[in-house]
This record gives C-alpha cells, sequence and structure tokens, in this order.
C-alpha cells in the first residue's frame, strides 16, 4: 500500500483492518496518532492470518519457523547483553525487546548484496546478516567503537549520532545506481531520529536521484522519554509524500508483513523505482538503554498493552494452529538459545581490553607524523613504567 | 616539460578535470557545480564534458551533499565536494567531525573515506557576512581528517591531484582572495609531499610562516623589509594538519626568530599551536617569544572594515620589527 491519497490514509479507530476506509472528516490537528492506526497486517495479535491485497506472502512451514527461531535467538542474545550489562561486563546496552518482528521481518527480505545502514539498536538485523552478535558488544563494552569490517556482511558500523547514517544509506545508494548494479540498500532509524535534518536530507537526495534506498523506521512510540507526537503532528508514514516517494505503515510486530512490505519496498528500489519509507509501528518494552528509566515518563499500563502484541508469542500461537512447528522444535529451540546465551556471555567475559597503543591505530588511512611522534613519545611513557617495575624488584 | 601561466582558479579546474579523466570513480559534487560552473568557476566546463553523473549538481544541503559523499565513499566512489563558501559549511560539520573523521578508526580501519572537501575561504574580496571566514583551525583540531591550503597556482595544481588520491578525507582550502592570481604550473612534473612546507624565500634574519591567502602578504613583507636591510625568510605551510614542524624548526634554527601569519583569529589559532611546539623545539635558539599576526576574537567584519581586520603588510612588518627588537 503506498499513499496515493492522504484521506485514504488518515488513522482511523475503526477495529477494522483491510477495508479501504475513506475519511471525509477533517482529522483534528490535534490527534496526529490515534490509539489504531492503519497498518499493514498479515498476523494478529491473536496468530490470525490475513490478507492484504498490496502484500501477499506464502511462506512455507520451514520458513515460518526460522523467523520464529531468528526472534526468539535474537531476545534471547538481548536478554544476555542487558544482564552482562547488569553484572558490569557492560557499560551500556540498548535493548531491542519488542522490535523483533520489525527487524527479523526486514532483515529477511534483504538480500546478501543488499547494505544496511543501521543506528545502534539493530542487534536482529545483524543477526540476519550473519554478523557474530558477540561483535556487536565490543561498543558497548567499551573495547573499540564499532570492531567490524562493514563490507564483510555488508552491514555498517552502528551510528550513534542519530540520522547521520540515512546520508551514507542514501550516497552509497547513489553509489549503486550509477554502477548499474541491481541491490537495494536499507537505512534503519527511530521515530525520536525523524526529526533530525539529515533524515530529511536523506530524503530530498534520494528522491531527487532516484536511489535504490528503503528508509525503514522503527516507531517503538519513544525517543528516550519523548514520545513520538513530541516528533511529528502528522503520521511518519505521510511525510514520504511530501518528498515525492511512498509511504508505508506496518504492523511492526508482525513479522510477516514486516517481511512483506520491505520486501516489497526492496523490490521497487531494484527496479529503479526509487526510495520507500516503511514505517514500522512497534513499541520499545524495556528502558531505552541500561541507563534508562522509563517509570519516570511511561505508564505500566501502556506496555501491558503492549505485551497483548508480543511478536513472537502470535508466531507461536500461529505455528502451533497450523501444526507448523512440534514440541520437539520448541524444546530444541530453548536449548539453542541457553547455548548461545552462554556463548555470549563467555566471549564477552574473554574479551580482552585493547592495548592501550590502539589508541593511535587507524587514525588515518596514509598515516600522519603526529601520531607517529604522539605514538612514541605514549610508548616512551608507558615503558618508563616499566623501568620502575623493574627496578622496584 | 609542460609548463604553463595560469590562475589558481584555472589550475583548480585543470586538476579537477585531469582527475575525472585519470579515474572514473572520481566525482565533483555540490551545489551549482554543473552548467555554471560553481560561484568561482572552479568546476567550469567539467559537466559539459563529463556529464552529469560524473559532475552533481546537489540539493542545497550541505549535510546532505557531505553525508551522501561518505556513502558514495563506500561504495567505492572518490567524491570532490565543493562547498559554497566558508561559512556555509557549518550544516555539514556535523558530518564531517562526528562521521568523516572518524569512520576510518570505527572499522579498525577496514574502510577508507577518500573524500575531498574543498572550501573557498578567507576574506579580501568585500564580500557580505558568512562569505570570507577562515575556520581551517576547527577542522585541524579533528583528528582524522588533514587540512591543507594551497598559495599558488603549481601547488592549486598538483595538490589537488594529491588531494584526490589520499585515502584519507582532506579539508581542501582554497584561498578565494587568490582565485585570479596568476602562476607558472608545470603539469608534468612530479610534484613533493602533500603535506611538506615550502620555502618562498630565504632570508637569515627571520623567519615568516603563513599558509594560503598570507603567503602573497608575507612574500611582500619580505621585499620590504628587504629594503630596510632585513633578510625575510617566507615559509609556506601548504598544510594545517599535519604540520611540517621539521621545516619550520630548520628555518627557525637559523632566523632564531618567528612571526606566524593567518586571517583566521590568532585566539586558538594554528600560530598557537605553531608558537607552542616550535617554543618547545627550539627553545634554545629562539632570540625572541614566537610571535602571531592574524584576526581578532570578533565575528569577521562589514566588508568596509575588513582591511583592518586582516594582517596586511604594515600589521606583518610591524610584528617583524617587534621580533627583532629582542
Ligand atoms: C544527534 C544526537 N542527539 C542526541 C542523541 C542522544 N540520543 C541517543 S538515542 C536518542 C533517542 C532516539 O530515539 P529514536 O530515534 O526514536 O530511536 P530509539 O532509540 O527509540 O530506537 C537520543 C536523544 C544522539 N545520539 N544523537
Amino acid at each position: 500500500m503506498t499513499v496515493e491519497s492522504t484521506a485514504a490514509r488518515k488513522p482511523r479507530r475503526s477495529s477494522k483492518r483491510t477495508s479501504a476506509v475513506k475519511t471525509t472528516a477533517k482529522t483534528s490537528a490535534k490527534t496526529p496518532e490515534s490509539s489504531e492506526p492503519e497498518l499493514v497486517q498479515l498476523l494478529t495479535p491473536e496468530g490470525e492470518r490475513l490478507e492484504h491485497p498490496d502484500y501477499s506472502i506464502d511462506l512455507t512451514a520451514d520458513e515460518l519457523r526460522g523467523l520464529y527461531r531468528d526472534m526468539v535467538l535474537t531476545r534471547r542474545f538481548d536478554a544476555e547483553a542487558t544482564a552482562l550489562q547488569r553484572q558490569g561486563e557492560l557499560g551500556l546496552w540498548a535493548s531491542l525487546l519488542g522490535q523483533e518482528a520489525a527487524q527479523i521481518g526486514s532483515g529477511r527480505a534483504l538480500r546478501d548484496d543488499d547494505y544496511v545502514f543501521p543506528t545502534y539498536r539493530e542487534h536482529g538485523v545483524a543477526w540476519c546478516r550473519g554478523v557474530d552478535p558477540t561483535n556487536l558488544l565490543g561498543m558497548f563494552r567499551g573495547v573499540n567503537h564499532g570492531g567490524w569490517d562493514p563490507n564483510s556482511n555488508n552491514f555498517h558500523l552502528y551510528t550513534i549520532v542519530i540520522g547521520s547514517q540515512t546520508l551514507h544509506a542514501t550516497g552509497y545508494a547513489m553509489g549503486v545506481a550509477k554502477d548499474g548494479a541491481d541491490s537495494a540498500v536499507i537505512a534503519y532509524f527511530g521515530d525520536g531520529a525523524s526529526s533530525q535534518g539529515d533524515v530529511a536530507e536523506s530524503f530530498t537526495f534520494s528522491a531527487v536521484y532516484n536511489a535504490p534506498v528503503v528508509f525503514f523506521c522503527q516507531n517503538n512510540q519513544w525517543a528516550i522519554s519523548e514520545p513520538t507526537e513530541k516528533q511529528t503532528r502528522v503520521p511518519l508514514y505521510q511525510r514520504a509524500q511530501g518528498f515525492g516517494f511512498p509511504g508505508v505503515r506496518v504492523d511492526g510486530n508482525d513479522v510477516l508483513a514486516c517481511l512483506a512490505v520491505t520486501r516489497s519496498a526492496l523490490e521497487r528500489a531494484r527496479r529503479g523505482e526509487g526510495p520507500t519509507l516503511v514505517e514500522a509501528f512497534t513499541y520499545r518494552m524495556g528502558a531505552h538503554t541500561t541507563s534508562d528509566d522509563p517509570t519516570k515518563y511511561r505508564a505500566d499500563e501502556e506496555r501491558a498493552s503492549w505485551e497483548a502484541k508480543d511478536p513472537i508469542l502470535r508466531l507461536r500461537t500461529y505455528l502451533e494452529k497450523e501444526g507448523a512447528a512440534d514440541e520437539a522444535f520448541f524444546t530444541a529451540l530453548d536449548e539453542e538459545s541457553e547455548a548461545l546465551g552462554k556463548r555470549v556471555r563467555e566471549a564477552v567475559r574473554a574479551m580482552p581490553d585493547p592495548d592501550p597503543i590502539a589508541i593511535f591505530d587507524n587514525v588515518y588511512a596514509d598515516g600522519n607524523p603526529l601520531v607517529d611522534e604522539e605514538r612514541a613519545q605514549f610508548a616512551a611513557y608507558q615503558a618508563s613504567f616499566a623501568d620502575t617495575a623493574e627496578e622496584g624488584k | 616539460m609542460a609548463m604553463e601561466k595560469m590562475s589558481i582558479a584555472k589550475a583548480l579546474n585543470e586538476s579537477l578535470r585531469k582527475a575525472l579523466d585519470t579515474d572514473p570513480k572520481v566525482l565533483i559534487m555540490g551545489e551549482d557545480v554543473g552548467k555554471l560552473g560553481g560561484v568561482f568557476r572552479i568546476t567550469d566546463g567539467l559537466q559539459k564534458d563529463f556529464g552529469e553523473d560524473r559532475v552533481i549538481d546537489t540539493p542545497l544541503a550541505e549535510s546532505g551533499i557531505v553525508g551522501t559523499a561518505i556513502g558514495l565513499a563506500l561504495r567505492g566512489y572518490r567524491p570532490v565536494v565543493e562547498i559554497q563558501f566558508d561559512g556555509f559549511v557549518f550544516p555539514a560539520y556535523d558530518q564531517i567531525v562526528t562521521q568523516l573523521a572518524k569512520m576510518h578508526a570505527r572499522a579498525l580501519g577496514k574502510i577508507k573515506l577518500p573524500v575531498v572537501v574543498r572550501i573557498p575561504y578567507g576574506g579580501g574580496i568585500g564580500a557580505v557576512e558568512h562569505h570570507s571566514e577562515s575556520p581551517e583551525a576547527l577542522f585541524a583540531h579533528v583528528a582524522g581528517l588533514k587540512v591543507v591550503s594551497p598559495s599558488n597556482a603549481s601547488d592549486a595544481y598538483w595538490m589537488m591531484q594529491q588531494a584526490v588520491q589520499s585515502d584519507d578525507p582532506i579539508i581542501f582550502f582554497e584561498p578565494k582572495r587568490r582565485y585570479w592570481d596568476k602562476g607558472e604550473v608545470e603539469t608534468d612534473s612530479i610534484p613533493g609531499p602533500l603535506h611538506k612546507a615550502s620555502v618562498a624565500r630565504t632570508g637569515t634574519d627571520l623567519t615568516l610562516v603563513a599558509y594560503g591567502p598570507m603567503v602573497k602578504v608575507c612574500l611582500e613583507a619580505a621585499a620590504a623589509a628587504q629594503e630596510e636591510g632585513k633578510s625575510i625568510e617566507v615559509l609556506d605551510l601548504r598544510s594545517m594538519s599535519p604540520i611540517d614542524f621539521d621545516a619550520i624548526q630548520t628555518s627557525v634554527e637559523k632566523t632564531g626568530r618567528l612571526v606566524v601569519v593567518h586571517e583566521a583569529p590568532v585566539f586558538y589559532g594554528s600560530g598557537a599551536e605553531i608558537a607552542a611546539r616550535i617554543t618547545e623545539r627550539c627553545f634554545y635558539h629562539l632570540e625572541a617569544p614566537v610571535l602571531r599576526v592574524g584576526g581578532y576574537h570578533a565575528p569577521y567584519p562589514p566588508a568596509r572594515l575588513e582591511d583592518e581586520y586582516l594582517p596586511g603588510l604594515d600589521r606583518v612588518l610591524d610584528a617583524v620589527d617587534r621580533s627583532l627588537a629582542y
């Protein structure tokens, strides 16, 4: 579904989801987000399959189990990282709890030759790209600022400055188009980041140059303590229209819908039809990061209402109803989850602090005499302690 | 040997043309760089010859220009972006500082960012606000960036070649009031290293260090001082990051006196960095404290006052006299 008519896309209170409703009355500017937004949904919170005229999807039982497995393992990894932060092994962690469907759905829509520009919370997308999850922990432990080769999995480094990476994605996509390649690029960002100038500029550039990029906004309702209403007066997906490309809102807790909508947007990009904005309407179940205290700004009931929409539970209900997974599958997955948790825990604890001299590594590609000089001074200074230790013996 | 006399503007244009010609990955991007050839015509005729895919008119969004150039560099291109004027680089400052400068290190060296950011800078052309500034220290302070500025046509030609070939991001400051100054360009010879200072005039009594637009002022000051019997050496720094301290040291060990001249405000400027390092390196050779001549700690003034603000012959000679009086 693309934005053809703004009127047809106005948020509505009706609980019917598939019929096209035309809202004729002017929507009050005071209520940019209604409680029941119109969104693409293929799997209800109760685990019922829906059809959608624009986004049909037909997955084998094997593929469905695969999506389920990805979500479960990602959640387990995330929980382990949160625990490791509590145990003092990580300085900080940004949990993706609640956003598994948005990330696995979009991540599984990608082809190997597509390129991903994430923010700092895309652990599920990284998982889909085959990035070893322990690689993601280096920056949160404080041993590096990224630490992986973006080109080995076509997964760029996490970007902390919000919104910056949308421009990198756009530039990269411009390059893809210049190369005549048929791959696509996807940029992740949050609803808070949508207020950044860089995001607006990336919309402008991608539209003007018809760049093969998909903007995947995870609207998890909060930017630390600020609700989406503090970022925008219109539903986010509608913003695309003003830039001249389609925007679509998808149920971000529905892995099938996220997969179908992202796949369609990527195919559109590959066909040379330019960018799409996908707004995955979802919820951040935990704190913004381990340093955050959400009790200061949001009500418990809100979280509870979203718990009923849990992305993993609804797929499990569906799998069971369809007979697509048996008890042995779930038991094996539990074991695999525990093994992953253990592996991550051990890997983090074994992660060595970097050699201090690494401060001077890779500052420049072609070298710099100032860096060389400071490195030598630093090394000499460090060595002077070794001498003292020697003398002290 | 192909020796040609041309302006700095023409030398830059020829150099960019050569870069586009030699490497299909080189791109030119910026506001008005296409049909118009840029407001200073540095990219004149390039779009006509290389097409809109290589010489790209961009939306008017500086962060977008640098941010997308980063993405293109990640894809294997070598973008040369033009910021229309010095005072308009700040919307892109975030991308330059937080992304362009750091990404190579964050990726543990696995990716390279061969992006050149061209900035026409400095005063002396009677422009309105935000068209005359010298923000080089703001970039030189940032690890991961390299900052250079040619002062003559030959350097303009060769330093641009080297900047485009560099795998590090280069902030390339072009002295806009010197764009029309002509000089000999030897288009065949192999140039010296990009970050090496050059001796623009030899002397024995005092060293003047300058770069970009101020080199010419310092050469004039040295010529005037010669008539008073003073022998002044002028060093053209060429690179503000890294700085060729060895060259400055060699000169100061010979002359015993140093005056640093730049248009940018003196406070926290490149002169401060040079004074500190040279004092450390040459303490026993110095006959006088290192002096600095530059802009004031005030917004760049309206055009009718810029001659007061910019270091001219008299202010440079005054500093020379003060140094020699020690
Ligand atoms: C330019 C910038 N400003 C502020 C911050 C601090 N900050 C980090 S995350 C965040 C909220 C981002 O919210 P959103 O974009 O909705 O993404 P979410 O974290 O909810 O996934 C803020 C303000 C930042 N990282 N970058």
